[in-house]
């Protein structure tokens, strides 16, 4: 049987630490709807996209209502449309279907336009990615990626350069709402083919036909237990957040497989990353200022987030039968109430955000910077980010807001789960000349395993 | 199936009664029960089984909600297995 004060903690967890099971994303392949006919791929991925997920945004609700615990998000992620629509060549019609796909299922995003370059480009791949801005910024609910570099292949430099561009002209063209397309858009290294979360979710190649992956979340649940054992060592710190992982994961792991069952889909897999929301006693910034900082961005963030990143993941492994997607915890600034504190209070900066991501994943999320900073500069940001996951054989991952017209100290307002943030400062130096050399950077000797 | 109905509120005559008779009417059957005084509040949790229910739990968590409502109390219905799931190996 169990006992009050178990049953007391998990209503507590609810009701004052905002613990939710953040996503419930469904891959769906969408390999048997390539045809050379724009029109017929684009209404065959309409007919698989309803058809597949016609019932996740009900099960989730029924699933959500039965256990007492919000499932915030229902989320779509699918192959690779630079690879489905290779034959047709018209991207954008299959992006806008997709768009209405997500509309007429009720979901809040649909992730898988995305292109893999991390070694070479095909002359498909390369249309592809002169699409993705008019893409973004005609539709909803659709979600882009690339990933440019990978442990085993190195850095695509050439593409690097590209995605720099890109941001640039998505900025442009949402100019009314901030850039808001950038904030539909990340470029990776190391993308998994099995993360729940946006805009990075796709369906990878090597996964079935329908398969289930869920997020799960619990910033404040973590802060409120820390402060439970406040002035301890930090042994009992970290032995604190293993066990709070446990049981956050561990909802996420009941809910993966009633929603598979339910679904008739593959379980695939639990992502462990702790995501933070604007809302205040979300943020994963507070935890870190929980363990002894006065603010995140202060020396010792680093090391204070290793600890968190490595706990949560030795806490939620066991909880879990399939740990997989990003697993780490998320950082991003403009959804996270400390964060956004810290970078207006100056006290945190691109560079300390960048050093951040070498211990957690996944990477520059949801950072506002100068509108006029320049496309080499954001390919330069792009690369060192590449370097640190390539290097390291992590996931990281950048998603800039380069917002048209605004200068340091501005904010740019994207509303919902996207929040809001200030505008900080990139360094003035000129990378250009280094972007333009273009080419690969060779995989690290440590890639070479077997 | 067995679920989990807790009830938390000011403390006042007649809790257990209207909890227990909707919860009769629904055809669901009480297994276990514990009460107690919790910083001022009333906190009654209850093992259900819902397998005599024919309404599905969804659907008997938002009826006992706004029977909670009608005399002041939260009246939450959860399946069991979430708290087995986090509490137990």
């Amino acid at each position: 049987m169990l006992s009050n004060r178990e049953i007391l903690e998990t209503l507590a967890m609810v009701d004052d630490q905002h613990l939710d099971v953040r996503t419930i994303t469904m891959g769906i392949s969408l390999f048997d709807c390539v045809s050379e006919s724009a029109e017929r791929a684009a209404g065959k991925i309409y007919d698989k996209v309803t058809r597949t997920a016609e019932r996740l945004v009900p099960v989730a609700e029924e699933i959500a209502e039965e256990i007492g615990i919000p499932i915030v998000n229902k989320r779509v992620a699918v192959t690779p449309v630079s690879l489905i629509g290779a034959p047709c060549g018209d991207f954008v019609r299959l992006c806008r279907a997709l768009d209405r796909a997500a509309e007429t299922v009720g979901i809040d995003f649909i992730g898988g336009y995305t292109a893999l370059v991390q070694k070479g480009m095909t002359p498909f791949e390369s249309a592809f990615l002169d699409s993705v801005p008019e893409a973004l910024a005609s539709t909803a609910k659709v979600c882009a990626s690339v990933n440019v570099a990978s442990t085993r292949a190195g850095i695509n430099m050439d593409a690097v350069a590209r995605v720099g561009r890109l941001v640039k002209e998505m900025a442009e063209r949402t100019r009314d709402r901030d850039g808001l397309a950038c904030a539909k858009f990340v470029a990776f290294a190391n993308a998994v083919e099995d993360n729940p979360f946006m805009a990075g979710a796709f369906c990878g190649t090597g996964e079935g036909d329908a398969v289930i992956n869920v997020g799960v979340s619990g910033p404040g649940v973590v802060k409120c237990a820390l402060e439970k054992v406040k002035g301890q060592d930090l042994t009992a710190v970290a032995e604190t957040v293993k066990k709070t992982a446990f049981k956050i994961t561990r909802v996420g792991q009941w809910v993966a497989k009633e929603a598979a069952e339910r679904l008739h889909a593959q379980f695939g897999i639990v992502d462990l990353s702790l995501a933070p929301t604007p809302v205040m006693g979300d943020s994963v910034a507070h935890i870190l200022e929980e363990m002894g900082l006065s603010s995140v961005g202060a020396h010792g963030t680093t090391a204070c987030l290793a600890l968190l990143n490595d706990a949560v993941k030795k806490g939620g492994v066991m909880a879990s039968s399939h740990v997989g997607g990003l697993s780490g915890a998320f950082i991003p600034v403009s959804e996270d109430i400390g964060m956004i504190r810290a970078c207006e209070a100056g006290f945190l900066s691109l560079d300390k955000l960048e050093a951040m991501t070498s211990v957690c994943s996944v990477g520059l999320d949801m950072i506002a910077v100068p509108g006029d900073t320049p496309a080499e500069v954001l390919s330069g940001i792009l690369a060192d980010e590449a370097a640190i996951g390539v290097v390291n054989n992590k996931t990281t991952a950048v998603r800039l807001i380069p917002a048209p017209g605004k200068k340091v100290g501005d904010w740019v307002e994207f509303g919902g789960l996207l929040g809001r943030a200030p505008v900080i400062a990139v360094n003035a130096a000129d990378p250009s000349a280094f972007i333009r050399r273009g080419g690969r950077i060779p995989a690290p000797i440590h890639s070479n395993k077997n | 199936m067995q679920a989990v109905v807790s009830v938390i509120g000011k403390d006042r005559p007649g809790i257990i009664a209207k909890t227990s008779a909707k919860l009769y009417e629904l055809g669901i059957n009480i297994e276990d029960i514990s009460q107690t005084i919790l910083q001022g509040y009333f906190t009654m949790i209850l093992l259900a089984d819902l397998s005599g229910c024919e309404k599905p739990l969804s659907e008997v968590a938002s009826i006992l909600e706004e029977h909670g409502k009608s005399f002041g109390v939260s009246i939450r219905v959860q399946h069991e297995e979430i708290f087995d799931a986090m509490h137990k190996l």
